[in-house]
């Protein structure tokens, strides 16, 4: 600081995401600050990130594994679930929650100025900490069931969660942003939401879906939440199935060659194209909340 | 008159215009786009017209005006808060503001998370806040409310808090938007002894009030701020009488 003392500087004039990285004792504060007003006055406190998706689980594991039965095409089928759920979930929640992240802000916003982009990353990371619990239990099921993961299957499920978090802080940026000007954001949001859990292969398995669109399956796989959910499902289900459970078409082809890098573009370009709508849109965040 | 450094506030032809929306929805604003842009969206307002001002480091300023004739947005501008529409804002060491009490408040947290909270978004380091902990602590006169929910403090106990957070950021411009008024007779002489020592220091005092008297004791520099434009800059005492003459005469 001491440095700047003999410059005259324009005040206001951030650097985005970078000056978040400044101000990580802050962005701890805040994540700490919204945990605790989360759970504020509840008995279960964190537990409840817990309570959530194991009941999500159950009537997808339920209504689609038993009375459906998709279990018996797809072995382990409540590991297949459960992985695909809790990525999800990381995702929704981060998204949701960043997008009204600037508008719940707005008593801070409108007075002090700070980078507003602390915001939508601090709600990532509140949901990262709901991810991580789910994670263990995760962990935990592919280990009862012989889980025998390659240090590469490991490696990927960091790069997801890295990537997931990314693709997340960037639509959230963008959403966010838009959510001042435009309260339907939000509404635009919950049905990306709701859309995203039906169009990763996390209820049932890609191969049906190759089957119905044939040529058009690229379009499918473009969606990084979706090759986010096959990824997880390459290192958490398909180490845990015996030799003669294991299924002839467990992943789509090219998943790591082709289209994971893919992703990881989509998802970059993603962030990118969040970042810039939200720096033009920031400059008139205090007087339009 | 003390003799002042360098620049510490510059301001130049500065313009601020709001929009007044009159609406937040997509729908409308499609329909609006549709029929041909027909009729106004929104309506423009100038509150902020060709502002120049400089002020020098360990100058103490008193802005001064009726309401709504700027003076937050004023200092909402120098703080970085909102963005000028024409001319330039530039400032120099760390800026801090009190904007109004407790912005950056969290009423569900305690006394103690708000002082870590806010002394972070004020711009301090983990260690400077724990170091000045029981300075804050001390100076604000919470004693053992520190631990309860900030929900329950007195509007005064809220104000001595954020007013003991916001001097102990150890800012070399300090911006004061109307908040002197909510504490009680012997807070507020504490307020003013640290702000003179503050000005003593030869930080940069920018002070918004109307408490004239009081404003005259603290700053030595008037400026008068009316319909967005600066009408007048000079010593206090006669900004605070020309002021006091113009509100006079329009009643
Ligand atoms: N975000 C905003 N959107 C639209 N108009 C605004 C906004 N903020 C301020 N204004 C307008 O700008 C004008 C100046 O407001 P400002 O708050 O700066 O006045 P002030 O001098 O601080 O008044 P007071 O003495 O009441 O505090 C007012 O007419 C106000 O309505
Ligand atoms: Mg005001």
């Amino acid at each position: 600081m001491a440095g700047q003392t003999d410059q005259l500087i324009k005040p206001g004039s951030g650097r985005g995401l970078l000056d978040v990285y400044a101000d990580r004792f802050l962005l701890k504060l805040l994540v700490r600050k919204e945990i605790k007003v989360r759970y504020r006055g509840s008995v279960l406190g964190l537990l409840w990130s817990y309570v959530k998706p194991l009941v999500q689980f159950l009537i997808y594991f339920v209504a689609l594994g038993v009375f459906l039965d998709l279990q018996r095409g797809t072995p382990n089928y409540a590991i297949y679930l459960f992985a695909g759920i809790v990525l999800v979930n990381f995702f929704t929640e981060s998204l949701s929650n960043a997008t009204r992240s600037i508008v719940d802000n707005r008593d801070l916003i409108r007075k002090i100025y700070l980078p507003r982009e602390l915001f939508p990353v601090a709600t990532v990371w509140v949901s990262a900490a709901h991810f991580f619990p789910q994670l263990l239990v995760l962990i935990g099921a592919c280990l009862v069931v012989g889980w025998t993961p390659s240090i590469v299957q490991l490696a990927a499920v960091v790069l997801i969660f890295l990537m997931v978090a990314v693709l997340a802080t960037g639509l959230g940026l963008l959403f966010g942003a838009m959510n001042v000007y435009f309260r339907d954001s939000e509404n635009i949001v919950d049905m990306i939401v709701m859309v995203v859990t039906w169009a990763s292969p996390v209820l049932y398995v890609w191969s049906m879906v190759e089957r119905a669109m044939g040529p058009w399956f690229w379009i499918y796989q473009l969606n990084p939440m979706t090759v986010a959910v096959e990824v997880f499902h390459w290192a958490f289900w398909e180490p845990t199935l015996k030799a003669e459970q294991s299924v002839a078409d467990a992943m789509p082809p090219e998943l790591l060659t082709v289209w994971l890098p893919v992703s990881a573009l989509i998802t970059l370009a993603v962030l990118f194209l969040g970042q810039l709508t939200f720096r033009r849109l920031a400059v008139h965040f205090a007087q339009e909340l | 008159m003390t003799s002042h450094g360098q620049v510490a506030i510059l301001c130049t032809d500065l313009r601020k215009q709001f929009v007044l929306r009159h609406t937040r929805s997509l729908k409308e604003a499609l329909v609006w786009l549709v029929k041909g842009r027909k009729g106004d969206l929104s309506k423009k307002f100038l509150a902020l017209k060709d502002v120049s001002l400089e002020v020098k480091q360990g100058e103490t300023v008193a802005l001064l005006g009726l309401n709504g004739s700027g003076k937050s947005t004023l200092l909402k501008l120098i703080s970085g808060v909102l963005q000028p529409d024409g001319g330039t804002v530039l400032t120099r060491g760390r800026v801090a503001g009190l904007i109004e009490v407790g912005a950056g408040f969290h009423h569900d947290l305690s006394g103690r998370d708000n002082v870590y909270l806010n002394g972070a978004i004020l711009g301090m380091t983990e260690q400077q806040i724990d170091e000045k902990f029981d300075a804050i602590v001390e100076f604000s006169e919470i004693g053992e409310f520190i631990d309860t929910e900030v929900k329950f403090y007195s509007s005064g106990m809220y104000l001595r808090l954020a007013f003991s957070i916001a001097v102990h950021t150890d800012p070399e411009v300090f911006l004061i938007d109307e908040i002197l008024a909510v504490g009680d007779e012997p807070f507020q002489r504490k307020c003013i002894a640290k702000i003179k020592e503050l000005a003593d220091k030869g930080k940069t005092l920018f002070v918004v009030s109307h408490d004239l008297d009081l404003v005259a004791t603290v700053c030595e520099r008037g400026v008068l701020l009316e319909h967005g434009e600066v009408v007048m800059d000079g010593d206090v005492d006669a900004v605070v009488s020309e002021l006091r003459r113009r509100s006079l005469s329009e009643t």
